[in-house]
């Protein structure tokens, strides 16, 4: 059956123009701060800030997949636990050091996300977001498998020591995993950013945009969509292997289907159209259940709900979007006055 | 056998609460073009107020009756205030905020009424088994007050002016605004009506499922999958794909991969299904002009 | 003088940030068939979708001595105009009938709706053979037919009609324009048509407009505007 109908487009459309705030200089100070932030806050604080650079990884390749790209997945969730999971066999299992089970993470979680990268070309919007949360969904219940207990450590999961800096340099273990996750997290920032600024980001953005036109001007667009797919993955899975070193532990019931939403919802509030966007979801992630938490016990879920509907309302391009046009307007205020 | 067809009949009876959620879903779709990932939050949340009303002394059925219609209210106020304002922006801000509505739903809910599980009264005596045995009073019971929904609703959008406003609406809004009918409002109606077919099946399932803030989540998930599998604009695709999934559900948890992993398995299914036919089984494919 | 049924006055109308029509002035008067001209780009179906209220608009436009800019579309369909838009809008899953039934649907009057479908069927017995069909089987001459009829049951004060010609069979066209002469004769309902093929619209007419790059770059009396040569070979290009 075939009917002929104008469709709602499927991911944002109207939204080619691309990551603003040109401030190159910005990133300096930031990155002065995150890597000063071991001598500045308390070792639970630097904890967060480990797991907010976890997040921040997974958001980057969720702005990647669903920003460039125009695909939503509501499974990574799946991804970041096959990276824990990856990490926590090897160092347990295989004796492998902490630091060489990424490498591995990054590789399988390609695979991987290619292999699921290409069926998935033949989903549309709401088709793919179900296809993905079934993904999310079976995540937990397979970790829980008999048949995987003697890997996956069942129910209970996998525990392991906690790395310590190398060289006895004099660093508490905690300020090593924060460094070692902001160096990690911050090549690969680079690397995907320089893939997005030149002709694969531009192609990505003509296959979300006009799919037809690129296919005709000879973009391989299921080749560009599944790399996509599978560069998420990716860093789903390194965030993964990194959260799994920050916690020492994983269990299937870490990784609930509600995870995979809520990096959605992360990448989404924190501006699909900006480098910082990842940042600002990550940090929206981590430390707003804190505080509603502290707001409300039994009704802080209700409050994050509220707040994330309000972002929503009050900030159309997300965090970095209203920071973007805050910035534009102190330019211009600080410009009228000189 | 025997056991085999009181699984498909329990199936049928599960099927019930899946085609009732798959329906609201695919009506809210057929309209609006958005996907209410809350749906099974909000029918929850409506269950809960069936069961202050009755605890407040109210009859089982004028709790019922009550509850469907300030659910149907409450549905065409959140169309008003907070879907209609997003639904201008992307798809994606939508997604957000339908799951915002989740969170709000669940945890007020819990806020409200508390977190424990306790059982739901029904109207139907619990020993009475039927038709030799295969099947309880309150499965029967409540596939005929699915049944006489689902016929009301239908003669309601057939044989009505404002059902086939309705069906026009949602086919064409532009051609509607141009004939004078305020699709606005319209799509509002069509929220209200998901929302009462949620605190229906809500209200049907709760003495089987007993009743606490997450009960819906597994029926939403399945509700889901029947819409989309169903063809996400084909409300009859929807209806017979929530019957379908709840007899495969209950097959395969009995007979195939036990109860753990048969959520899993069925939804595994589905995203196959999906991938031969990406516009579900009774799904009109739609061809985009260049 | 009586007073014109629609006024425009000073109409910009603009898609986003593209403006389409710069400062237009036009009046209809009542129970009369005013076509718009131009050629492609010329901003004449914009002009009948500010009049519906279909897009963004700065100035006045007022319909019986009621303002009718910038409100919502179905709010002005209500005060009595009926757009018949460019492709045509029939709603395809619903039958002939329905169709009907929905451009009655902001009326009252039970027994003159069903006099209307008389009427109705009565210049287009084509449409009352196929009254349970689905509407988007119909041809396309037969699918015109419905998109007018629908506009009629809605007895409008002012009917717009965008590109009624268009893909059409000339022998269909001539006879859906006979019929539109007839309606306006017998029904006096007053039309404001928009149509590429001048010389069909000249016609029919009885005033005409004629836009350039969303300006107005004349007006007078169809006949006139026929006769005189120059302005057609110059404007209209026969």
């Amino acid at each position: 059956m075939v009917d002929v109908a104008d469709t709602m487009p499927v991911a944002d459309a109207g939204h080619t123009k691309r990551v603003s705030f040109s401030e190159k200089w910005a990133w300096l100070p930031v990155l002065v701060i995150a890597v000063c932030l071991p001598f500045l806050v308390s070792d639970y604080r630097l904890f967060q800030g480990t797991l907010t650079l976890n997040y921040a990884l997974v958001l980057f390749g969720l702005t990647i997949l669903t920003g460039y790209s125009g695909q939503i997945s509501l499974g990574h969730g799946a991804f970041y636990a096959l990276g824990a999971y990856i990490t926590a066999i090897l160092i347990t299992r295989f004796d492998v050091p902490y630091w060489a089970t990424l490498p591995v993470s990054a590789v399988v979680c390609l695979a991987v996300g290619f292999v699921f990268g290409r069926p998935a070309l033949r989903l549309e919007g709401h088709y793919l977001a179900l296809a993905t949360f079934a993904l999310a969904v079976a995540t937990p219940q397979f970790l829980k498998h008999k048949v995987l207990q003697p890997y996956t450590g069942g129910v209970g999961g996998i525990l392991f020591t906690k790395p310590e800096a190398p060289f006895d340099l004099p660093i508490s273990a905690d300020a090593w995993i924060y460094w070692f996750t902001l160096f990690v997290t911050a090549i690969l920032f680079v690397i995907g950013r320089n893939l997005l600024k030149g002709r694969i980001g531009r192609a990505l953005l003509a296959i979300r945009d006009h799919p037809t036109a690129a296919r005709a001007m000879g973009v391989d667009s299921a080749f560009f969509k599944s790399m996509a797919f599978a560069v998420s993955a990716l860093f789903a899975g390194v965030a993964g292997s990194l959260g799994a070193i920050s916690v020492q532990f994983v269990a299937p019931d870490s990784f609930y289907p509600l995870l995979s939403i809520m990096f959605l919802v992360g990448a989404v509030i924190g501006g699909l159209h900006s480098w910082w966007g990842p940042l600002f979801g990550a940090m929206f992630l981590q430390f707003i259940p804190n505080i509603t938490d502290d707001m409300s016990k039994s009704a802080s879920w209700a409050i994050y709900g509220v707040l994330m509907i309000l972002s929503v309302f009050l900030m159309r391009d997300g965090i970095a979007g209203a920071i973007n046009r805050l910035w534009g307007v102190l330019r211009r205020i600080a410009g009228a006055r000189a | 056998m025997q056991t085999l067809i009181h699984q498909i009949v329990a199936g049928l009876a599960t099927g019930c609460i899946y085609a009732s959620i798959a329906l609201a879903i695919s009506m809210v779709h057929q309209s609006t073009h958005q996907l209410n990932f809350a749906q099974g939050e909000m029918a929850m949340f409506s269950t809960f107020i069936a069961w202050a009303l009755m605890q407040a002394g109210l009859s089982y059925f004028s709790a019922f009756a009550l509850t469907v219609i300030v659910s149907f209210v409450l549905g065409m106020l959140i169309e008003r205030f907070i879907i209609r304002p997003v639904g201008k922006t992307s798809q994606l801000s939508m997604v957000v905020v339908v799951i915002g509505l989740l969170l709000v739903c669940n945890s007020s809910a819990g806020w409200i009424w508390g977190y424990d599980v306790r059982p739901f009264p029904s109207p139907f005596p619990d020993d009475m088994r039927l038709l030799g045995g295969y099947v309880t009073a309150h499965e029967a019971g409540s596939f005929c007050i699915t049944m006489a929904m689902l016929i009301a609703l239908y003669l309601f959008f057939r044989f009505t002016p404002l059902g086939l406003a309705m069906r026009a609406a949602a086919q064409n809004p532009v051609s509607s605004r141009l004939v004078g009918v305020r699709v606005d409002l319209l799509f509002g109606v069509g929220w209200g009506l998901a929302a009462a077919i949620g605190a229906v099946a809500g209200i049907t399932v709760a003495h089987v499922l007993f009743l606490d803030v997450n009960m819906m989540a597994g029926a939403v998930l399945y509700g889901f999958a029947a819409a989309l599998v169903g063809g996400i604009d084909n409300p009859w695709g929807a209806i017979a794909g929530g019957f379908l999934i709840g007899v495969v559900e209950n097959l395969l948890g009995a007979y195939v991969v036990g109860n753990d992993l048969k959520l899993t398995v069925a939804l595994l299914i589905i995203v196959g299904v999906l991938t031969f036919k990406p516009a579900g089984i009774f799904g009109v494919q739609r061809v985009r002009r260049v | 003088m009586t007073a014109p049924l629609l006024q425009v006055q000073q109409l910009d109308a603009m898609y986003g940030k593209t403006q389409v029509l710069h400062s237009i002035d036009f009046a209809i008067e009542s129970g009369h068939i005013t076509a718009v001209l131009g050629a492609n780009g010329a901003g004449k179906t914009t002009t009948l979708r500010a009049i519906s209220g279909m897009v963004k608009t700065r100035g006045k436009i007022i319909l019986d001595g009621r303002q009718i800019d910038n409100r919502k579309t179905e709010s002005i369909t209500r005060m009595g105009v009926a757009h018949v838009p460019d492709n045509r809008g029939t709603f395809i899953d619903l039958t002939v009938e329905e169709n009907l039934r929905m451009g009655a649907y902001v009326r009252r009057d039970r027994d003159r709706v069903a006099e209307d479908f008389d009427m109705v069927y009565g210049y287009f017995p084509k449409l009352a053979e196929r009254r349970k069909q689905q509407a988007g089987t119909l041809s396309g001459g037969e699918q015109q037919m419905l998109a007018i009829s629908r506009a009629l049951m809605l007895r409008p004060k002012l009917l717009l009609l965008d590109e009624p010609s268009f893909g059409l069979a000339p022998l269909v066209v001539r006879e859906i324009f006979a019929i539109m002469r007839r309606i306006n004769e017998h029904e006096k309902v007053s039309m404001l048509l928009v149509e590429q093929n001048a010389n069909l619209a000249l016609d029919l007419a009885h005033h005409a407009y004629l836009l350039e790059s969303g300006r107005v770059k004349m007006s007078g009396e169809a006949s006139a505007i026929k006769s005189d040569e120059s302005i057609r070979r110059s404007y209209l290009g026969y």
